[in-house]
């Protein structure tokens, strides 16, 4: 079994913001993250799958069709967007890095080649926090 | 010693952010400044370097107290930027387009205030890993 990586990046604004609690207790839980007009992050995404090479091209299967598919799916649907309001698959969920990485994971999921799996999702916030995701 | 030496404290914000011109159409201003015009607004984590340049004070050997330098950097820059809408949150912001050219010389103007006149002070700033900018030029 091999394991290979894309890395992939975004910018964009988000804050944590329930809408169903009051400024207070949002302002209480999520603190300066919960700042009305917003703020922001450079997101660094890394996606890896994992299978065996195949015989006759040595690849798990071409890095550029897999990078075309995070693209598509997930870094155009992100990247120099509003996370909270702009994001078809984020409609209506909480937009923490957590639930970010698991809605990406959902997009990419089933629309990779059956040749290959995807062993998980990596999505740093910032150079110093990251969450991971194995479905 | 009567020799300069320069001593750096890196620091870190985040905020959101959009470029635009505000008597130009939302076409013209995709077209200038493309997906940063966004009227949603979008997102950076900013690293700050701020260089402080001097002669080392004979007796305590510094040029400046880090401790010093990080309290003016963190009172005056990041408390006004960090988790922040620069158009909307900063006055400096207001009616200034906040290119990280602009962040980078407001950052300047703003730290040179409060720092002793014969330091010599330089700002970098990182936009992202691959664009950064650096003031004075």
């Amino acid at each position: 079994m091999v394991f290979l990586t894309r890395i992939e990046h975004f910018n964009a604004a988000h804050k944590l913001y329930n809408p169903e609690w009051g400024r207070e207790q949002n302002e209480a839980v999520f603190g300066a993250c919960a700042n009305e007009n917003w703020h922001g992050h450079n997101y660094e995404l890394y996606v890896t799958i994992k299978g065996e090479p195949d015989p006759q091209t040595g690849f798990l299967m071409d890095v550029k069709k897999l990078s075309g598919i995070i693209k598509e799916h997930v870094t155009e649907k992100l990247d120099h967007k509003n996370l909270n309001i702009e994001v078809d698959f984020l409609k209506g969920k909480m937009c923490s890095t957590e639930n970010l990485v698991i809605g990406i994971w959902n997009q990419l999921i089933d629309r990779l080649p059956a040749i290959v799996k995807l062993h998980s999702v990596k999505l740093y916030e910032t150079p110093r926090i990251f969450v991971e995701y194995f479905g | 010693m009567d020799k300069k030496v320069a001593i750096f404290r890196k620091e870190h914000f985040n905020a959101a952010h959009r470029l635009f011109v505000p008597g130009w159409t939302d076409e013209q201003n995709l077209k200038q400044f493309g997906k940063c015009s966004n009227p949603h607004y979008h997102g950076h984590n900013y690293e700050l370097v701020v260089k402080v340049s001097g002669v080392p004070d004979p007796v305590t050997g510094y040029v400046i107290d880090l401790s010093d330098l990080s309290s003016i950097i963190q009172k005056h820059v990041l408390s006004r930027f960090d988790h922040k809408n620069l158009n909307l949150d900063t006055q400096e912001f207001a009616e200034l387009n906040p290119t990280a050219e602009n962040i980078v010389f407001v950052i300047y103007e703003i730290l040179r205030r409060h720092l002793d006149a014969k330091l010599d002070l330089s700002v970098r700033l990182y936009e992202t890993e691959r664009n950064f900018v650096e003031y004075p030029a």
